[in-house]
């Protein structure tokens, strides 16, 4: 018996020698001169791109031949967190990360899975506060460790048909929570069985991506965490109020009317198909990113539509015009070979202003720092300003990032789901229970 | 002089019998490295792909461990955890036991429903066999997708319920009745275990059949007392394997509750309202997506203890019901 107790202590403690070591990426920043004589040398970068992204985004990673004609960059798209983490973990990483995951970037500082880049930034002289809007900073850094760089961005805006807004006397998209609910309700159409021939607006939770706690919460710029941490979602009266107004459109329409209406339409799965409900003249208004756009224009959709701020609580109208926002983040993972190249790639990607502008253009993404917001084309184009001023706005963000990813996140949409379905008797002590889950989860580690 | 002429006589003796059981023992030896040796290939992939990744997982179990830094040891306070504060642990246990309870006796019901039809069918058996047996090549992502398609609220199914005037159901969209669709995308896909009970049902000598009707038994009666018994095996299989598989359940509550989610955030895992989060899929949410690593370790270890505990009462329980032709057990 004592015998296997020591082989099962020597496995363990085997095991723990095997794992990741921690590396220590906290030295001076690595230095290059780019202008020397160098011998040509491959970057490898690592996204989740695929097909027709995959191509654009490698021919602008490819570009920075042009500046540096020494470097060769090799693109593999496919790669999504888990296999940048493993590729960490397994000491071969990638020499620079991609990742689609903003919600992920607390745990990568956290740990040093992605190296600061404060010190890139000061040893470059790069203003940081000059260089991006405020809102790109609410999701690459977490207790002032800069992991990562915004390369494109994603805002959430409103999308109105016009059409049906101006058949029932609309000339305007609502601004305000208030006018955003009188006029889902009159833009409403019922067939005569009672089922929803026209949605206003679709308030379900967990219908597109649009509809989430996020989006909502920030028009009413409620509260994820109070000053010491703490999870606020039911201390911050913010969110009982939004929910408490998004139960009130769900009722008003009826619950089992909208659920019906949006299952028979696909449900999630018609946001990413030519049957999506406002391309085909089905939804009313909706609240959706910018690259609903290109969507559109791909579906060949013959609806006439405009884009506006997302309305925001009556009595926060200098709220109106920030939003969600948050995007692609890029990184120098930690164990890299080669990290004063690597970041001349990531401040490529992140700064040039014709690649950004270029990559924005093809991916139809809003582009990230100011001088491009400023320089794009895309802006000529009024339905995609909109989003091009959301990511201006300092009140736009993201939501504060945890080292627990999305699970905060997660765990509040699911019981947003169930409050949406009447399956929550008491909005406070649901919250509060919540509250204590997500403090639960967090305090897990 | 006789005695002092033993004496060196009998030193040898000993010394003879010492070197034989060296002999013996390095022979011994040789053979055991030898057959070692042979065994090698396989000592090593079971201590690299089993031994090592338990002991790790088990170690990761009793620390906080993120993947991307230094397991930190903490105790038992991931199982403490999982017992006392984590209420999603609780939802997954219900659902998962929600799909064993009916899901195993169903597919087990349904398999030796079809199989009892073909030993019926005169002409065509093999294409029938076919057929049966098509889905369960499906890959389990592709069949899943296949069943959003059919569940669809404005789907076939719904349509076909139309036509009949009955209710139709949101399926993947309603709570309630979400896991009633993975009965039936379970049942479709009872092919292999449907195959075993045809071979079971053909293997059942006919003189039992012939004996029992002579006896006037009624075909309930035969099937109670002579197909039942003989199947029992087959049965005992069928159910320890679902079980199994039940607490497993993962691949078709995974894609259908994340369908269309693109963003991955307008459809939470478990999605619609977490009747579909089931253990594992609680596990890989801790694990992949909170970076709880150490906890998702404690979660497998109590799936694994879990799993070989019911393994453990079924075959006890089998004793009483499993009836193998000759007695052997």
């Amino acid at each position: 018996m004592r015998r296997r107790l020591i082989a099962l202590v020597a496995v363990a403690l085997f095991a723990a020698a095997c794992t990741a070591g921690g590396g220590d990426s906290s030295g001076p920043a690595a230095t290059v001169d780019p202008n020397a004589n160098h011998d040509p040398m491959t970057l490898t970068v690592w996204s989740a791109f695929s097909a027709r992204e995959l191509k654009i985004t490698t021919a602008v990673l490819q570009s920075i031949k042009q500046k540096y004609p020494w470097m060769t960059v090799k693109h593999v798209g496919g790669k999504d967190d888990a296999a940048i983490q493993r590729a960490i973990n397994g000491g071969t990483p990638p020499d620079m990360a991609i990742s689609f995951t903003p919600s992920f970037a607390a745990r990568y500082c956290q740990t040093g899975a992605f190296q600061d880049l404060n010190k890139y930034l000061q040893a470059d002289k790069v203003d940081k506060a000059a260089v991006w809007p405020a809102g790109m900073f609410s999701y690459t850094q977490h207790e002032n460790v800069q992991c990562a760089l915004p390369m494109l961005t994603d805002a959430y805006g409103l999308y109105y048909n016009v059409d049906l807004l101006s058949k029932k006397g609309f000339s305007q998209p609502p601004k305000t929570l208030s006018e955003l609910a009188d006029m889902a309700k009159k833009l409403t159409e019922y067939n005569a069985d009672g089922s929803i021939k026209v949605a206003g607006f679709m308030p379900i939770f967990g219908f597109y991506s649009g509809n989430t706690v996020n989006t909502y919460g920030h028009t009413r710029a409620a509260q994820w965490y109070d000053n010491a941490g703490k999870p606020s979602l039911a201390t911050d009266p913010n969110w009982a109020k939004m929910l408490q107004w998004q139960k009130a459109l769900v009722d008003a329409i009826g619950y089992d009317k909208l659920q019906k209406f949006a299952a028979k339409m696909g449900g999630g799965d018609s946001e990413w198909s030519s049957s999506h409900g406002f391309e085909t003249g089905k939804i009313a208004m909706m609240l959706d990113g910018e690259w609903r756009t290109a969507f559109i224009a791909a579906d060949k959709s013959k609806v006439n539509y405009a884009t506006a701020y997302p309305p925001t609580a009556d009595d926060m109208p200098d709220l109106y015009g920030s939003g969600q926002v948050g995007g692609t983040i890029i990184g120098i993972p930690k164990g890299v070979k080669h990290p004063a190249e690597s970041w001349l790639l990531v401040k490529y990607m992140s700064t040039d202003v014709g690649a950004l502008t270029t990559l924005a253009r093809g991916l139809r993404n809003v582009p990230s720092t100011n001088e491009t917001l400023e320089k794009t084309d895309l802006a000529s184009d009024p339905k995609f300003k909109t989003f091009i001023e959301l990511v201006k706005n300092p009140k736009s963000t993201y939501k504060p990032l945890t080292p627990i990813g999305d699970t905060d996140e997660q765990m509040f949409g699911t019981f947003a789901e169930k409050w949406q379905a009447g399956n929550v008797p008491d909005l406070q002590a649901g919250l509060q229970q919540l509250d204590s889950q997500i403090a639960k989860q967090l305090q897990l580690g | 002089m006789a005695t002092v002429a033993e004496r060196p006589a009998a030193v040898p003796e000993k010394v003879r019998l010492a070197e034989r059981r060296r002999r013996r023992r390095r022979s011994a030896l040789r053979r055991q490295g030898i057959a070692l040796l042979f065994m090698s290939p396989w000592i090593i992939g079971f201590s690299a792909f089993y031994v090592y990744p338990m002991a790790a997982s088990l170690y990761f179990s009793f620390t906080r461990y993120d993947i991307l830094s230094n397991p930190v040891w903490v105790g038992l306070s991931n199982y403490q955890f999982m017992f006392s504060s984590d209420g999603l642990f609780w939802q997954s246990v219900r659902n998962t036991l929600w799909i064993i309870a009916f899901l195993v006796p169903l597919q087990v019901a349904f398999a030796i429903g079809s199989a009892i039809v073909l030993t019926r069918v005169k002409r065509g058996l093999s294409l029938y066999r076919t057929v049966f047996f098509l889905p369960t090549m499906v890959p389990l992502v592709a069949a899943a997708l296949g069943w959003i398609f059919l569940l669809n609220p404005a789907g076939p199914i719904n349509r076909f319920l139309h036509l009949l005037h009955l209710p139709e159901p949101l399926w993947f969209y309603d709570p309630h009745w979400t896991k009633p669709g993975l009965l039936l995308l379970g049942m479709w896909m009872v092919g292999a275990t449907m195959i075993l009970f045809l071979a079971a049902l053909l293997d059942v000598p006919s003189h039992l059949y012939e004996a029992a009707e002579i006896e006037g038994a009624s075909p309930w009666q035969r099937f109670r007392h002579v197909t039942l018994p003989m199947i029992s095996p087959v049965i005992f299989f069928a159910v320890v394997i679902g079980v199994i598989s039940g607490f497993k359940y993962f691949t078709e509550a995974f894609v259908i509750s994340q369908a269309g989610d693109q963003t991955g955030l307008d459809h939470p895992i478990g999605y619609p309202q977490d009747s579909l989060r089931f253990f594992t899929s609680h596990l890989y949410q801790q694990g992949f997506e909170a970076f709880h690593m150490g906890y998702a370790a404690a979660l497998s270890w109590i799936l694994f203890v879990v799993i070989m505990a019911c393994t453990l009462v079924l075959i006890r329980g089998s004793r009483r019901w499993v009836h193998y032709q000759g007695g052997f057990r």
